[in-house]
């Protein structure tokens, strides 16, 4: 829907302060940024992952004692889908060198390292083949690829700032050490990166970097990469990728190595068994829990159901207590509600204003504490926008992009984001967005090193359901990056894996019994049932009125 | 059908959302009653509805929710994405779950960046009629029309660019009479370009071997060894490439380099 009048007149405010905020932009004056000790200080007060009622200790499992968001104790404390008793495991539907699952950025870059490495793929993903927060990326992918001014170091260095210098250190050597080769992987299958007419990559500042580092394909980097990477794999021989088959348990064997995966076919309904040599576990984020009730700007399949794989089969959790609030979500119009709105705007020059047209954050603090601020601004200082919705919102003012870069470029710039606003009525070259901060990203995850591997043999992930490249805090564009190095990664150790390192034996879901019994000792009542898979947006009257108890036990 | 005639009750029009009105659409052909604010997702999933194929980013940019429907006394067929567009009284609509188009398959390591590429793998380009179906079906507004002709030209730049924001819902497919399979030719377009004729970023090469050289690896070596409090000293004082620097800005401190 267009602005209302309310919301036009407001808009006044930010167009009056406009010019001078133009204008210091141009003299190169900055908003202070905030020290390591404020950042802390407005981190503690006001950012969700901190908040004491949003989180509790995990009762079983590897992780037991583990403080983490109510929405993925949920999660883990909860029943397999399936009664082990009633999986005919001598019965294997599928053999397979390697399996993967998920197919989203991280999946299918390991099938195309896997099948290059000599191994027969199968890639299982929940929905369609690239339906993932991949496709979604907007912002970019950072390398360092400018030696003049730029290097692995310093990229090294933003990272660890980002993430409060708690991550691991290995892993975030592998990410920006191989950060280049990937952009010259991504050239070389086609990939349409924003150039300069010699070949010369753009490259943009981003939250929290201190280089020009952020390489982009317009505002849908994510999609660009995606839908090419998927293209080279659909062409490769040797990989199978089954759709709407996502993975509900991993299986292991009598020697408790990862041995395979129980698939679902979502359509019919059938649980079958595939055996692999070595499996990886690529399936994506969490958004679509919506922790502690925040719109979300995540693929519909972020359910992290990897998570719950993970952890039954004996993988321990990593830096899962802290989520990410993309600071500039869509607030309004309500159809777009929780959407992303890519960073790349504040690289380009649009100040974030409150209400009565104010700076009230530096625009490129990395995303938590700018998120901290904007929600600061609205719930504390009461100098949120009120939406027709009766939210609160803070705006981005855009129009800034075609003042500093000549007319048209918010158009030229983000093709996606122009066209989305203006089927509902809204010129973003012309007026502000209204935003607030939107789940985004899980910083954390199941454990893993630099090779892929994790503590259970034949058992590899990669992408978002890993934890510890990102510390607390991931950057922008080190998400894309981070699909694309590990994904490699772990597609190369798998197949590596798969070829002499197997061992071969009686497969067994008894991780999965013993959890059960766990569970029970535990004392928790439940009945959840996990994972989850999708999400139910069901109307409440209507799901009163969804009284199926049970599918007959057969 | 009676369905079809009843008029909305005031109670129906109020019911459970407060004040938001609620109007009826019509689901493959039954009725439902949904707030009068929501896309047609989401009015689906108010309805009771629960995805599996036909929901995807629900963002407007991964091409899973292609939607046909029609209004009431119009002839006309519309499509759209049903993440993005709002229901309408009265609406007759339903989800494309799945088009067939036909892709080819190639060693893409293989290719030049002739056209005759496209012309070998996708021969039924020629059968295009020039009827802009195409291009009107597009929720992207791509000129899908156009950027069949510049295949057709030999003009793979131009094909590739026009094309740039094809989100591959199949939309284009679904309404063309020549039966081609609109976006995987200007995938492959894309590719051809992005790989065989853009310029090059050939100073990638230099920062892959910068990235793997000894010189990085040790500082890269001594900063992993560094406690905590030295690295926050570092990253405090790290230098910050300004916002307005033009692209031949350079760093005064080389030594963090």
């Amino acid at each position: 829907m267009p602005y209302t009048e309310e919301l036009k007149n407001l808009i006044k405010a930010v167009e009056k302060t406009r010019p001078q905020r133009l204008a210091r932009k141009k003299q190169g004056e900055e908003f202070p940024r905030m020290s390591l000790d404020e950042v802390e200080a407005i981190l503690k007060k006001y950012h969700p992952d901190y908040k004491e009622e949003g989180r509790r200790e995990l009762k079983v499992g590897p992780s037991k004692g583990y403080q983490i968001a109510q929405e993925f104790a949920d999660l883990l404390e909860a029943w397999s889908r399936i009664n082990p008793d009633k999986i005919d495991l001598s019965r294997v539907d599928i053999e397979t060198d390697v399996l993967i699952i998920g197919g989203g950025g991280a999946g299918t870059a390991a099938a195309l390292l896997a099948e290059q490495n000599g191994a027969r793929v199968i890639v299982a993903t929940k929905l369609r083949h690239g339906d993932a927060n991949t496709m979604m990326a907007e912002g970019g992918i950072q390398a360092a690829t400018k030696i003049e001014k730029d290097s692995a170091c310093l990229h090294y260095l933003d990272t660890l700032g980002g993430g409060h210098f708690k991550n691991e250190p290995e892993l975030v050597h592998t990410l920006v050490t191989q950060a280049p080769e990937i952009l010259r992987w991504l050239e070389g299958l086609g990939v349409m990166f924003d150039k300069f007419p010699d070949g010369r990559l753009h490259t943009l500042l981003g939250g929290g970097t201190s280089r020009k580092r952020m390489h982009s394909c317009g505002d849908i980097t994510g999609i660009e990469i995606m839908r090419d990477i998927r293209d080279e794999a659909r062409n490769r021989e040797n990989i199978t990728v089954l759709e709407f088959a996502p993975a509900i348990e991993l299986v292991l064997n009598e020697h408790g190595h990862c041995a395979g995966a129980i698939l679902y076919n979502l359509e019919t309904e059938e649980y079958s068994v595939v055996k692999a040599r070595a499996t990886i576990l690529a399936t994506g984020g969490c958004g679509r829990l919506h922790i502690q009730g925040f719109m979300t700007t995540n693929h519909y399949g972020a359910t992290a159901d990897g998570i719950v794989l993970g952890y039954r089969a004996g993988l321990k959790l990593k830096l899962l207590h802290t989520v990410q609030y993309h600071p500039t979500g869509v607030v309004y119009p309500e159809q777009l509600e929780g959407i992303l709105v890519t960073e790349k705007f504040r690289g380009a020059g649009a100040n974030l204003v409150n209400i009565g047209g104010e700076q009230f954050v530096n625009e490129r603090e990395p995303r938590d504490v700018e998120s901290a601020a904007i929600i600061r601004e609205c719930l504390e200082r009461g100098k949120g926008v009120p939406t027709p919705t009766e939210k609160l919102g803070v705006w981005l003012d855009s129009p800034m992009i075609d003042t500093l870069m000549g007319e048209g470029a918010v158009e030229r710039e983000f093709p996606g984001k122009f066209i989305v606003y203006q089927r509902f009525g809204i010129d973003i070259s012309k007026e502000p967005m209204l935003i607030y901060p939107t789940l985004h990203y899980q910083n954390g995850g199941l454990e893993y090193n630099a090779r892929g591997e994790t503590s259970v043999p034949g058992l590899f992930i990669a992408g978002e359901v890993s934890g510890g490249v990102h510390g607390e805090n991931r950057l922008i564009g080190n998400s894309l990056l981070d699909v694309l190095v590990f994904g490699r990664v772990a597609g190369e150790s798998a197949a590596d894996y798969a070829k002499d390192k197997a061992r071969d034996g009686g497969l067994s879901l008894q991780h999965v019994e013993d959890y059960h019994r766990e569970l029970e000792k535990s004392g928790i009542v439940t009945d959840r049932v996990t994972p989850i898979l999708l999400p139910d947006y069901a109307n409440p009257e209507v799901r009163e009125r969804q009284l199926t108890a049970r599918h007959a036990e057969k | 059908m009676a369905d079809r005639e009843r008029k909305v009750t005031d109670k129906e029009k109020t019911a459970g959302t407060g004040k938001v009105k609620l109007i009826p659409v019509y689901v493959m052909g039954k009725r439902y009653l949904v707030p009068e604010t929501l896309t047609i997702m989401k009015a689906l999933e108010y309805a009771g509805y629960r995805f599996i194929r036909g929901c995807g980013c629900r963002g407007g940019i991964c091409g899973a929710c292609a939607t046909v429907y029609r209004k009431p006394g119009d002839y006309h067929i519309r499509v759209g994405l049903a993440c993005q567009t709002v229901v309408e009284p009265d609406m007759y609509l339903t989800q494309i779950p799945f088009y067939p188009a036909n892709r080819a398959s190639y060693d893409f390591a293989q290719l030049s960046d002739s056209p005759e590429e496209i012309f070998k793998l996708y021969p039924e380009v020629f059968r295009c009629i020039a009827c802009n179906s195409c291009t009107k079906a597009c929720p992207m507004d791509v000129q899908v029309m156009d950027v069949i002709s510049a295949v057709k030209q030999g003009n793979i730049e131009r094909a590739a660019t026009l094309s740039f924001s094809c989100i591959q819902c199949g939309l284009c497919v679904s309404r063309c009479m020549g039966e081609l399979p609109q976006y995987h030719i200007m995938q492959l377009a894309r590719r051809i370009y992005g790989s065989r004729i853009a310029p090059r970023a050939e100073h990638l090469n230099e920062a892959v071997e910068a990235a793997k050289g000894e010189k990085c690896q040790q500082a890269l070596e001594k900063l992993m060894k560094s406690d905590i409090k030295q690295l926050r000293e570092i990253y405090q004082s790290r230098e910050i490439e300004p916002e307005m620097a033009g692209e031949d800005w350079t760093p005064a401190k080389r030594d963090d380099l």
